[in-house]
């Protein structure tokens, strides 16, 4: 188990090593990039002394961008090693420091809508299964289906417009209240930050649950119809152990997989979620970043993914093997 | 006229095991058991036909026999043990376990009766759960069902699990670790740890090689001494029911067509589909000479199964009447239950025969009409 872990590493290393070179050539190369609008923006200033192509040339020199991609990426990996991600040029602060200021909403949005969507996703999918072209299957079904294929920012659109606009339930944006946020208690002030993830939470737990739900159903679909379920049955198990001890350990599996990889989930942010809800959460930063062209930070920030997409999916393998006594991972 | 056939035939069946489950030394009454599993149209879910999977089938295993059950494949040996252990639900009929009626049992008493009447699965690799061990999979349902005292637990096990040639140090370790006749004994020993009565084995050694099969066998026949055990054995294998059986039920297309203790029937089959089964096996001795009845044609569809005699499409002595009657199971000789209008009494001939020149004459009647 450790020999594979270590190899599984390795090879992660060498896996991120041409991810981060590919992300950082499309940074560099992209037309409009942080330094050229800079140049146009100082050159057209009133009283400017340089043309746009003296700015361009200076900067350049400045944000180290004259080396080429090539030398400007080794000179980003070295200090990346190092864990150095340098400042972001947006928010001229250390990325790590943005990153350590906006993650904590985007991770509580996320166990709080990963939570709602194996309570929900889950006990449906088994229902669905159980009840295979009943009624509650034919529902569940279009249901998911629904969820899957609705767009977040309709949905968004549609949640405001009823629960904001009409009802005045909530705000349309924000993480807080401006008006009465300061005059709060703590316990107040973490309830009106509350009441504004609710929104959020709802949009991202309706477009995650179909997936899931469609996996449970399929995995135990085919679990229960294999024939040591009918032993299970014919020696006079209970149908609720028959389902949730025998059929559902089985389908544990293929979930563990699903979760394993939706890791990564926690941490990403929901860029379009966060943007249109207004919350300052990592996923509305890396969209910022990406839009002005911030290399720094788009290199700190997709760096962090990687890393956590390869471990997510190691962690799955491993569990995987902890599932199923079957596997042996070598 | 399809009713006038099933009633004619239903109305004689009825009486026959008449009270049979009075009798305390029958373990298993089966009477006119059918299973129709319904055809339905792709798009309204509206029932369009049957598979008539089991259709009137009736049979009696005495305490401490095994009943082979032969057949070709999909004739619905299977169906019938999967209904009488109400895995699946009957049509019609009765099944009586111990002069109990499995299928006015409810949920909960159906439950409680399970391990009384215990199964062994043709396919040892799949009807094991691959993430339990050994000893749970035998143990689960032991537990369950209290059949014994938790102190006593661990030990009891390890006797079922020696019983049937497995070693304690085996209960550790999970199904995928074990070779297709290890697995079909803990399967057997699955069956046995619940203390059950019956047993019903559904091919048991068909997915085992020859060797093994043997072992399997024997020690199936090892335990029944043992332990008193009712078997029914569904196989395709004729020797080895031969071998097995105390009495051997003969199936063609969801009917019993032949029933009889296992010599009498191997001696002198009487329906003439056993008779061409029988003809088939093959004898381990080059200069004999087989004599081999070659059937035409293949099994028709259950679903669309011929009138009359189902057998009458492939059958040597076809008459008359069988394209129209469905022959009555009936007491042919003492113990030996035939379906075959050969062997109808001439009171019960001329019966049918009436009953015939009726159809005919309406078949008449209706090509006329059709005509004009």
């Amino acid at each position: 188990m450790l020999k594979y872990s270590i190899k599984r590493l390795l090879y992660s290393a060498i896996i991120l090593f041409f991810v981060m070179f590919i992300i950082y050539t499309l940074m560099y190369v992209m037309p409009g990039n942080y330094v050229q609008t800079k140049a146009m923006e100082l050159a057209t200033k009133p009283g400017a002394t340089k043309s746009a192509d003296e700015w361009l040339a200076d900067l350049n020199r400045q944000y180290g961008m004259d080396q080429g991609i090539i030398s400007g990426y080794f000179t980003w990996l070295k200090s990346a090693v190092k864990l150095d991600f340098g400042d972001s040029w947006k928010w001229n602060k250390a990325c790590t420091q943005v990153f350590s200021e906006r993650i904590w909403y985007s991770f509580a949005l996320n166990v709080i809508t990963m939570f709602f969507q194996i309570i929900i996703a889950i006990p449906l999918g088994i229902h669905a299964a159980r009840k295979q072209y009943g009624f509650s299957d034919y529902f569940a079904t279009v249901f998911s289906m629904v969820c899957i294929s609705m767009p977040s920012f309709f949905l968004i659109t549609l949640l405001k417009l009823i629960f904001a606009v009409k009802l005045k339930w909530f705000d349309l944006t924000g993480m807080i209240d401006p008006r009465i946020h300061d005059s709060l208690s703590d316990f107040g002030k973490f309830l009106d930050v509350a009441k504004h993830y609710v929104l959020p939470v709802i949009t991202i737990t309706i477009i995650s649950i179909g997936g899931l739900m469609r996996y449970t159903r399929t995995n135990m679909l085919e679990v229960l119809s294999s024939d040591y379920i009918r032993t299970a049955r014919a020696k006079g198990v209970p149908e609720r152990k028959v389902i949730y001890s025998h059929a559902f350990r089985n389908t544990l599996i293929t979930l563990i997989t699903i979760l394993g990889g939706s890791l990564v989930s926690l941490f990403s942010g929901a860029i379009i979620t966060e943007q249109l809800f207004g919350l300052t959460g990592i996923g509305q930063a890396s969209y910022q970043s990406m839009v002005v062209g911030d290399i720094p930070f788009t290199m700190f920030y997709l760096a962090f993914i990687s890393l956590l997409t390869l471990l997510g999916n190691l962690l799955a393998d491993l569990l995987y093997a902890a599932a199923d006594p079957r596997v042996r991972l070598a | 006229m399809a009713d006038k056939t099933i009633q004619a035939h239903d109305a004689y069946s009825a009486d026959l095991f008449k009270d049979a489950e009075k009798n305390p030394e029958n373990l298993l009454v089966v009477k006119n058991l059918k299973k129709y599993f319904p055809i339905k149209s792709s798009f309204f879910k509206m029932t369009v036909g049957n598979v008539k999977a089991v259709d009137g089938v009736s049979f009696v295993i005495k305490k401490g026999t095994t009943m082979g059950l032969v057949g070709e494949s999909g004739c619905g040996k299977s169906t019938i043990g999967r209904t009488i252990l109400r895995l699946i639900e009957k049509t019609e009929g009765e099944v009586f376990f111990n002069g109990e009626d499995v299928f006015k049992l409810s949920k909960a008493e159906l439950r409680a009766h399970r391990p009384n009447i215990q199964i062994i699965f043709q396919d040892p690799y799949s009807s094991l759960s691959p993430r339990i061990p050994v000893g749970e999979i035998i143990g689960e349902a032991v537990r369950e069902h209290h059949i014994v005292s938790p102190a006593e637990f661990d030990d009891y096990i390890t006797r079922v699990m020696e019983a049937c040639g497995l070693a304690e140090y085996h209960k550790d370790r999970y199904p995928h670790e074990f070779s297709g006749g290890q697995r079909q004994r803990i399967c057997i020993a699955r069956a046995l740890a619940l203390n059950p009565d019956f047993i019903l084995c559904d091919e048991p050694v068909s997915a085992l090689d020859v060797s093994i099969q043997a072992q399997i066998i024997n020690l199936l026949r090892d335990l029944q001494k043992e332990f008193g055990l009712t078997y029914l054995f569904i196989s395709h294998d004729l020797s080895v029911v031969e071998h097995i059986s105390d009495t051997v039920g003969v199936m063609y297309l969801g009917n019993l067509v032949e029933y009889a203790e296992t010599d009498k029937l191997f001696s002198k089959p009487l329906h003439p589909y056993t008779q061409a089964l029988f003809s088939a096996i093959p004898v381990p001795d080059p200069d004999y000479k087989m004599n081999r009845i070659i059937l035409e044609g293949s099994i028709p569809s259950p679903a669309n199964p011929p009138s009359g005699c189902k057998f009458h499409t492939r059958c040597r002595e076809c008459m008359e009447v069988c394209k129209y009657l469905n022959p009555d199971f009936a007491e042919v000789e003492p113990e030996h239950y035939c379906a075959c209008h050969l062997y109808n009494s001439p009171a019960r001939k001329a019966e049918l025969d009436k009953l015939v020149a009726e159809m005919k004459r309406e078949e008449e009647k209706k090509a006329e009409e059709s005509k004009k």
